[in-house]
């Protein structure tokens, strides 16, 4: 058991952060490449300041119409996303891992708060969920690929929050959500998680030729 | 058989008819052309990044008519075409591409309202051109629109107008206002001219007092203008919608060379909102230009310099209470609802606007070739636009302006089909009625 977790908390999280970083900038390669090659308009009108613009304004909680129109599915995503990226970063156990590791450390989060933000992201998973099931506009263009990403998603934090409370096997548990961050990282290039990326480079074409070309704004 | 089954059943030949002699290699073969050579990076990002969130539903104006049929919003519509395409890599039947053709053209007017309301800002519309460019290219293109890009090939111009019937056209406005303003001229090839004023094919054949409205205040405002005597008068661009994107280029070129040829500085469009998005969003691009090789002024822009400088006085204000239809081209596309409302507010003095309006505007479900495809597919867009009606009638209006020809015909189909209490005109039909004419007798 104990040379399995050494296994998947060294080289494999060493595997999973190469394909995670280079599949997203071989994708970051790919697609600016053949852009220049296809539609190298693209870059003729992209426009710094509104690319910035239209990135930062659908990055506001209500600032947009729809995010008005849609006051629950906007509350969920923003806490969804911010707890997503933010609980990981300052969890004070991996902050210990790396400090273990190679020595740096920074700012953790409270044990609490980092529980009670788990518990976001899966709630806010569950809502995604079964909103894809009810809401019939994302109930037609939903197929099983998107309920396995979310529940790629959902399984490093239930996983880790089991392991946390030592529910089940702890050893087995931590492997498991050891296993589960690390497909999740390596699925991001793959499937629509790479929006982590796309969203800046979409946003920025688009918001560029709404703000410069168009004089309107894309929201 | 219920108003929205009867919508759903639609023949025309021009998609029947041409593709029951598609063969699955041909259908192969372009589809794969299209998506892995003439398309690519902006297509991958944007089919590879959409989380089908169905959160685009919102923005269109077939889904909120249509009580939210999940068919009609625009992930649906890229689900039903191109998501489809592309996992068979191009294996689909003769029915499939008809049911494409048929959303792509009639069902979707890429307006780029779904633009505004997808979080990364995908541009659906563009995917729609996509799926029409595979159409187009296997044939099947609707019966109306495919003769008005024929129209486009011929003629230069979009109504089958002959070169004298043009010329006699203009003459005809001109004598005929002359009853009014005795000095009118429109000057014809005048070489050098400030501008060149150009039109869509639809005045000339049949809202001609349009180019005689648009003369009489050329006059009133001094200005230096001349209108082409030769193909390359008409701006609209059909072909840009129907997919057949080098007889899209050849008419701008037309279009742009005629300017040259007449050494004008500038060009001076009419109402309408496909032709403007033709000369800066799609025709200059396919030509190689950034931006338009010669600037290209839209009629709102006109009025309202003309307003601004004083040329063009008010003489009495509207009083009937009237509402402001934002074309998608001119506002979503080129943000031209400020210079709009100045223009209306000084004519009108009981202005009411619609809800949402200005870039939040709906579209009037004609424009993108939409109005082009004909009849037999009129019931599509009408009923397709419930929410226009509506959002007509919650404003009270009794005059509703409407500055893009496309736009007027869809509306005018809402107006008879919903029974709307209210007259729709152009905004040069207003101006004309309530400008200062010092030259009339």
């Amino acid at each position: 058991m104990h040379s399995i977790y050494t296994f998947v908390t060294g080289p494999l999280v060493w595997v999973a952060f190469l394909v995670f970083i280079g599949g997203l900038a071989g994708k970051f390669v790919y697609l600016t490449s053949l852009a220049k090659n296809k539609d190298p308009y693209v870059f003729s009108y992209l426009h710094l300041k509104y690319a910035l613009r239209s990135i930062i304004v659908w990055l506001i909680p209500f600032s947009t119409r729809n995010m008005r129109l849609n006051p629950v599915m906007t509350v969920v995503t923003f806490a969804f996303h911010i707890c997503l990226i933010i609980a990981p970063i300052f969890l004070l156990a991996h902050v210990i891992m790396f400090e273990e590791a190679w020595g740096v450390s920074w700012w953790t989060l409270p044990d609490a708060v980092a529980d009670v933000m788990t518990w976001v992201v899966l709630a806010s998973i569950v809502f995604f969920v079964v909103r894809r099931r009810v809401v019939p506009e994302a109930r037609y263009v939903t197929g099983p690929k998107e309920f396995v990403i979310l529940g790629l998603v959902a399984l490093p934090f239930l996983t880790g929050f089991l392991a946390y409370y030592q529910i089940f096997d702890y050893q087995t548990m931590i492997i498991l959500h050891v296993l589960a961050g690390e497909a999740m990282l390596v699925a991001i290039p793959f499937t629509w998680l790479s929006h982590v990326m796309l969203y800046p480079m979409i946003r920025g074409y688009m918001g560029s030729e709404f703000g410069a070309e168009r004089h309107v704004k894309d929201w | 058989m219920s108003e929205a089954a009867l919508a759903q059943k639609i023949d025309d030949p021009g998609l029947d008819e041409t593709a029951a002699k598609l063969t699955p290699e041909r259908i192969r073969t372009t589809i794969n052309r299209v998506l892995q050579q003439e398309n690519s990076a902006r297509l991958k990002a944007f089919v590879g990044t959409c989380v089908s969130c169905g959160l685009c539903s919102d923005a269109c104006h077939f889904f909120l008519s249509h009580d939210r049929d999940p068919k009609y919003s625009p992930a649906g519509k890229v689900k039903q075409t191109l998501w489809e395409m592309i996992r068979t890599k191009g294996n689909v039947s003769q029915e499939f591409i008809v049911r494409a053709a048929t959303i792509a053209y009639t069902e979707c007017n890429v307006c780029k309202r779904c633009v505004q309301y997808c979080p990364f800002g995908i541009d659906t519309a563009y995917l729609m051109t996509v799926v029409r460019r595979i159409c187009h290219l296997l044939g099947v293109t609707p019966l109306y629109l495919q003769d008005t890009s024929h129209s486009h090939a011929s003629t230069f111009n979009q109504m089958w107008v002959k070169d004298d019937e043009w010329i006699d056209t203009l003459q005809w406005q001109e004598d005929e206002y002359r009853d009014e303003i005795p000095n009118l001229r429109i000057p014809l090839e005048k070489e050098g001219a400030d501008f060149f004023y150009s039109v869509i094919g639809p005045e000339p054949k049949f809202r001609t007092q349009l180019i005689g409205q648009a003369a009489v205040l050329m006059n009133e405002c001094g200005v230096d203008w001349t209108m082409p005597a030769t193909p390359g008068w008409d701006n609209s661009d059909m072909s840009m919608y129907s997919g057949d994107l080098e007889i899209m280029g050849r008419i701008k070129r037309a279009h742009f060379e005629t300017a040259r040829r007449l050494r004008v500085k500038r060009v001076v469009m009419g109402e309408c909102g496909h032709a403007y998005r033709s000369v800066y969003d799609v025709g200059n691009r396919w030509l190689g230009w950034r931006e338009m090789p010669i600037p290209v002024i839209h009629a709102l822009q006109f009025y309202w310099e003309m307003l601004k400088e004083g040329r063009l006085k008010v003489a009495t204000q509207m009083e009937e209470p009237c509402t402001f239809h934002d074309p998608c081209n001119v506002v979503r596309g080129m943000g031209l609802h400020e210079m709009a409302r100045d223009v209306v507010r000084a004519f009108c003095s009981n202005f009411i606007e619609m809800e949402p309006n200005r870039e939040q505007n709906y579209c009037c479900s004609a424009g993108g070739g939409v109005i082009n495809c004909g009849p037999p597919h009129t019931k599509t867009r009408v009923l397709g636009n419930r929410v226009k009606a509506e959002q007509i009638t919650a404003t009270g209006a009794k005059v509703l302006i409407a500055p893009c020809h496309n736009c007027h015909g869809g509306l005018e189909d809402i107006i008879n089909h919903y029974k709307l209490d209210v007259k729709l005109v152009f905004l040069i039909d207003i101006i004309y009625a309530h400008m200062h004419k010092s030259n009339a007798i």
